[in-house]
């Protein structure tokens, strides 16, 4: 029809779209691309480790060399040349590791308060603790002393290594060990820092626990290792971000994150994921290759993963749990957005040990531009998991016809009383429903953003309620142009 | 003067539907738009209200002064037209009140008025929703989402009461709808009417004419308005059918 259309040129907003795609200027030490044995001794040696430690991670390197990079998820990518990476990288100020805040860079300050995460203290509005991690170390951790008047650790796990060695020692890859995979492999060769938290016996966590993580150098790798522990009767809420530069270049990241909950104890890990994505013709962009699993070892045990999945050139990831004690839930509540050229194969694994054990998928995948994506997903009921229930729902929403979406659910059930329910559907953003909002007043952009967000209510719910803001702004900027 | 249709040609994929409408809707003036399946109804009232996949080939639309073919479907609406959809849309998870401020505030942004805040709306939404008899619970649920085809269409009309158009248009309202419900929508309708308000209503069936009384009727047919007159035409409609329109336009 006649009608002269509003159309939004695509460089209007593409230098907007990413908002954290600045870099720091900042002295690092950073090692030359690379890695052997001596890479490994060195990363160890900076970080003052115990010997067990050095032959942990030496152990794990011997196993990845005889690995194959898995080449089974729905992405392609050019390979990937591990020797032309760096694995370690500092900013110089960091070196000698500053006791207070004081004592951190102000560049360093600045970056995380551009990010809008300030990590002075008396600036916070809510009752949220934050570990820093930039590049390869962390380089500031808040409410240290008030989480341990209640007993509870929450540390760079390099000085968790140092000051608490026979927690790390007990609990370390023994949910993910070295060999699991061959990033997880990797990781734990050359993991640098993360985060390391502890919640003694029948504590409640009195705040949000929150780490942040910034890619900040060239060419190098983030191998970060998160471990957390839920002891006996406790409950911790933890929060993860992620956001890295505008590079040309891929960067890789390959993160483990490990939690062990114990009986009765509770664990709500939320991720806001928004590495760069690349740009339109998908040029840059970071390999977001990370193994995520909790495991449930106490009787009503029970955890939950929230992931609003926005950034990332590729994503690889299935937060996954085990449920081995009796009566253990666990929960997988997943928002992936792939826009552009980006790629996300994601999902979870459910494995039904314990009898009773329950088990909840939601995952909400959208597709624009030309994204592709699938959700991967395993469910599990183990001969002895007498009376397992699980419940899979799983959506996808295309906005276009240039973009796939893709499901994959895989069900193995070796238990006859379990139950099982599966529901998915595929819908696309249809012209109805835009020109039912737009016939009501409401712009075409902004009526995307309000079908999207409908669509992902259900996982929105599940995040802390400053998370779920942080969400929904970020998914009207990562949709921005998606339709015109 | 509402609204003002010249000679409207339109196609829908390469098909000639429109052949050369010519319409004048007078403020406060309420129209009945009847004809047979496939003459072109819904076809106007949707270029109308500005949704694609038409193709205007000639004539003109000109609404307020303004060319209303110019603008894009949220500007008509802002500047006063509302379609009440034949097939409203379910959109799940987005909650019905909260697509209709986003949509008022839209339209209050535009006239440089403030925008409501929720406690000033939720006023204005409880008071319209008593319009139509729809129960509270509907306010807060999905817009559409599992509604029964009467409630679809109560939904509808209280949009329009929220919206407060300057035309509103309603597409085959009355379809679907049982005695009962039709007397609500009606009811609703008919406390919207207002010398500053006009209505479009685009139907098969005088029934809806019964509760809602036209100033004018036309004749839609064979992509042309074959035929005007009063109330009486419809009635005359009901009982002759449609043909005897088109044998008369012909001699």
């Amino acid at each position: 029809m006649s009608e002269v259309k509003q159309e939004r040129k695509p460089e209007e907003f593409t230098n907007r779209e990413y908002e954290a795609g600045f870099v720091t200027d900042i002295e690092t030490d950073t090692l030359p691309p690379g890695l052997d044995e001596g890479v490994i001794r060195h990363i160890s040696a900076k970080k003052n480790e115990p010997e067990w430690l050095l032959n942990w991670r030496l152990e794990a390197f011997r196993h990845w060399q005889t690995m194959t990079e898995p080449h089974w998820p729905n992405v392609s990518y050019p390979p990937i040349d591990y020797q032309s990476v760096s694995y370690y990288s500092a900013p110089k100020s960091q070196a000698d590791g500053p006791k207070s805040l004081d004592e951190v860079d102000p560049k360093l300050l600045e970056t995380y308060a551009k990010l809008g995460i300030p990590l002075r203290e008396q600036e916070f509005l809510a009752g949220v603790a934050v570990d820093a991690v930039f590049d390869s170390v962390s380089v500031a951790t808040t409410f240290k002393g008030k989480l341990k008047d209640v007993g509870v650790i929450f540390c760079p796990i390099s000085e968790a290594v140092r000051d608490y060695p026979e927690l790390v020692q007990q609990y370390l890859g023994t949910v993910v060990p070295t060999g699991d995979n061959f990033y997880a492999a990797l990781n734990s060769a050359v993991f640098t820092d993360g985060s390391f938290v502890y919640i003694p016996k029948g504590v409640r966590c009195p705040m949000e626990l929150s780490t942040y993580f910034r890619i900040n150098a060239l060419n190098t790798g983030q191998f970060e290792r998160t471990l957390i522990i839920a002891d006996e009767g406790s409950y911790v809420s933890y929060l993860e971000g992620c956001t890295a530069p505008q590079r040309d270049e891929n960067q890789l990241h390959a993160a483990v994150v490990e939690l062990v909950i114990l009986d009765d104890a509770q664990i709500k890990y939320s991720t806001v994921q928004n590495w760069y994505p690349g740009d339109e013709n998908g040029l840059g962009g970071i390999y977001n290759f990370v193994t995520k699993r909790a495991d449930c070892r106490g009787k009503r045990a029970k955890v939950s993963w929230t992931q609003v999945e926005t950034g990332s050139a590729i994503t690889w990831k299935y937060p996954s749990c085990v449920l081995r004690g009796d009566d253990s839930v666990g929960e997988f509540y997943s928002v992936a957005l792939t826009k552009m050229c980006q790629q996300a194969d994601t999902g979870t694994k459910m494995i039904h040990i314990g009898k009773n054990t329950k088990s909840t998928i939601v995952s909400k995948g959208i597709s624009a531009g030309r994204g592709q994506q699938s959700y991967r997903g395993l469910v599990r009921i183990a001969k002895s998991a007498e009376g397992a229930r699980n419940f899979t729902q799983c959506d996808s929403l295309l906005i276009g016809d240039t973009c796939g979406a893709h499901t994959f659910p895989y069900v193995e059930v070796k238990n006859p009383t379990a139950t099982m329910e599966h529901e998915a559907t595929t819908s696309r953003i249809g012209e109805d429903q835009l020109f039912y909002c737009q016939s009501r007043g409401i712009s075409e952009e902004d009526a995307v953003n309000m079908i999207v967000n409908g669509f992902c209510k259900d996982v929105f719910n599940e995040l802390p309620m400053e998370f779920a803001v942080e969400a929904n702004r970020l998914m009207e900027v990562s949709l921005e142009g998606a339709v015109g | 003067m509402m609204i003002k249709i010249e000679n409207l040609h339109a196609s829908v994929d390469g098909k000639k539907i429109l052949k050369g409408i010519n319409l004048e809707i007078g403020t406060g003036e309420v129209h009945a738009i009847m004809g047979p399946n496939g003459s072109g109804k819904s076809t106007l009232s949707n270029i109308i209200a500005g949704r694609d996949g038409y193709e205007v080939t000639k004539g003109s639309i000109t609404y307020k002064g303004k060319d209303l073919l110019a603008m894009t479907p949220e500007q008509r609406s802002w500047e006063g037209v509302f379609l009440a959809f034949q097939y409203p849309v379910e959109i799940p998870g987005v909650n019905n009140t909260y697509l209709l401020k986003a949509g008022v505030n839209a339209k209050r942004k535009h006239q440089g008025l403030q925008e409501l805040d929720a406690i000033d709306f939720l006023k204005i939404v409880r008071e319209k929703a008593k319009l139509v008899e729809l129960d509270q619970s509907f306010l807060s649920r999905g817009v559409n989402e599992g509604f029964s085809g009467g409630e679809k269409k109560r939904n509808e009309i209280f949009q329009m009461a929220v919206l407060e158009p300057s035309l509103a248009l309603l597409d085959e309202t009355d379809s679907g709808l049982d005695i009962d419900a039709l007397r609500i929508v009606a009811n609703g309708v008919n406390h919207l009417r207002s010398k500053d308000r006009s209505v479009v209503m685009v139907t098969h069936y005088q029934r809806l004419l019964d509760y809602i009384k036209p100033d004018v009727v036309h004749v839609l047919m064979d992509g042309k308005i074959l035929k005007s007159g009063g109330k009486g035409l419809a009635l005359e409609l009901e009982e002759r059918g449609y043909d005897w329109v088109r044998e008369e336009a012909a001699a």
